[in-house]
């Protein structure tokens, strides 16, 4: 249809498209763009015969390295295992209870506990382990369950109060508000609140000591010290899980509380229990 | 002069044109698209995967209405890392009766394919009440409105029906039972033997502790199923794919 015009300015050959007069030059592409290209596009036929690709009848090509994303994240896995296997293995063999905090063996525990605590315990105990209302503080003596390595490790395998683990740590206190009266409550609490304060009713407070002693003192000791058998936390220390205004005490008393953990042992292998134990064991309360 | 020059054709007729692009687009598609739909190992049988309960049905819609994807994903990639602090990465199953996917597609939380269990029904209730009261340094805004909302499920076998008719395998049993089972599971003492027998390893519980049915039940619920069904300890997904 149409012959070869060439451009008068430039001597360059055009398109042949026009519009009102103006004219395309059709200037051929740099040489070294077009062998890219070329390069490129024989790649990706390399790439698609080396690696997973065409969609076939019944299933993809596997490509011819037999590459697969989820055998390259086992692979990373069986790596990175196999460069802790020593440190792994001497850990699960160790005597937590006489591990030198100087050891290499100790940082090594508390690094990996570290990173296993960061993932698995900050939601509730936070990220630097100092707790929040009704999820305690690991990082001060007081302890609920014992702050020995053995039974920061028992707690952590078996969690507290939980459902899926018959060894879990059990206790359940009564809900008074079942079975005193308002001004009993109010009594106690009273009490409660004159084991660690001096700003408190003499009067009501020794009313509320006689059924302490009667109803409480079973669990949470004559003076109110706690016993960390049952997970009674100690009420003359002014550290408080819940709360220690009058208010906050009233309810305590009235509903109790259930504080629940999960079983660790059942989600975490064995060095990794091992592991966030040493680390919360040495995070400044241990015993 | 060659095939080539012939696309001053298409070129002066738009209606051919938006013709011929239309060609070349559901080419691109069929290539693309269409085999997802017939190849055999898109979707892997796992053992475990169910549809999902009445209530934790409707915890996903008020996890879908609340935008709660906007923030969390649910999709642990086969990556170490995500490995090591998710658990096992997600398997195109564990997403198979959900209309629409929580894949999502970006992280501004942490991802929530298998926080199912993973926190106790209390912990939920401190969190989507006041994030920042156990996380300080959390930017997740707060929840507790869910707390006063109670449903009573009127709409839930319309529910039921809808994901069926987008193909989750209800059965004319469940959909019919549909209501008595949105009641029981948050009720402990309740008669739940047919939720369990219906939805194996469903949670009963009173999710939010209050004696009310509210949003925030279904909600717990939902996330608390979240990652749960397929046991790893028994399976041990092909590695070739």
């Amino acid at each position: 249809m149409s012959e070869r015009k060439i451009d008068d300015e430039t001597g360059v050959e055009t398109t042949g498209h026009s519009w009102d007069g103006i004219e395309e030059l059709n200037n051929p592409l740099p040489r070294w763009w077009l062998w890219t290209l070329y390069a490129c596009i024989v790649w990706a036929i390399g790439y698609t015969i080396a690696y997973p690709a065409w969609p076939m009848i019944s299933g993809a090509t596997q490509g011819m390295l037999g590459f697969s994303t989820r055998g390259q994240v086992a692979a990373d896995i069986i790596e990175h295992e196999a460069k802790n296997e020593a440190l792994v293995a001497e850990l699960v063999a160790a005597d937590l209870t006489t591990l030198p905090p100087s050891s290499d063996l100790h940082r090594y525990a508390v690094a990996r506990g570290g990173s296993v605590f960061r993932a698995q315990c900050s939601q509730c105990h936070g990220s630097g382990a100092a707790g929040a209302v009704g999820y305690p503080n690991l990082l001060d003596n007081d302890w609920l369950w014992g702050g020995d390595i053995e039974s920061i490790s028992a707690t952590i395998t078996h969690g507290v109060r939980n459902e899926t683990d018959l060894d879990a740590r059990y206790s359940e206190m009564p809900a008074y508000g079942d079975i005193f009266a308002e001004e009993e409550i109010e009594a106690v609490v009273e009490f409660v609140a004159s084991l660690s304060s001096t700003e408190f009713d003499t009067d009501l407070a020794q009313a509320g000591s006689e059924l302490f002693l009667d109803n409480c003192a079973a669990c949470h000791g004559d003076e109110g010290l706690g016993d960390q058998m049952l997970g009674a936390p100690n009420l003359a220390d002014a550290i408080w899980l819940y709360g220690g205004d009058r208010d906050t005490l009233t309810e305590t008393v009235s509903n109790a509380r259930f504080g629940v953990m999960p079983a660790w042992g059942q989600r975490l292998s064995d060095v990794d229990v091992r592991a966030v134990s040493v680390y919360v064991h040495a995070l400044g309360g241990g015993e | 002069m060659g095939i080539l020059e012939k696309h001053a054709v298409l070129e002066k007729s738009p209606t051919l044109l938006f013709a011929f692009s239309l060609v070349v687009v559901t080419i691109g598609g069929i290539v693309e698209i269409a085999p997802l739909f017939w190849l055999e190992n898109t979707i892997e049988e796992v053992e475990g995967v169910r549809p999902y309960t009445p209530l934790e049905l409707t915890g996903r819609d008020i996890y879908v209405r609340e935008g709660c994807y906007v923030c969390h994903s649910q999709m642990i990639r086969p990556m170490r890392d995500e490995v090591e602090r998710y658990g096992h990465y997600s398997l195109a199953a564990e997403s198979m009766y959900d209309h629409p996917f929580q894949w999502g597609s970006k992280r501004t939380g942490p991802d929530l394919a298998r926080v199912g269990q993973r926190y106790s029904d209390a912990w939920h209730v401190d969190h989507l009440v006041d994030p920042q009261s156990v996380v300080p340094e959390s930017i997740m805004p707060k929840y507790g409105f869910l707390l006063n909302t109670e449903i009573e499920g009127e709409h839930i076998e319309a529910l039921l029906n809808t994901h069926r008719f987008v193909g989750v395998p209800y059965s004319d049993e469940m959909i019919e039972q549909a209501s008595a089972d949105f009641m029981v599971q948050v009720d402990p003492f309740g008669d739940w033997d047919g939720l369990l027998e219906r939805y194996p390893g469903a949670a009963v519980s009173n999710f939010d502790g209050q004696p009310e049915l509210t949003e925030m039940d279904a909600l717990i619920a939902y996330l608390q199923v979240l990652g749960t069904m397929v046991d790893f300890s028994t399976f041990t997904p092909d590695a070739s794919r």
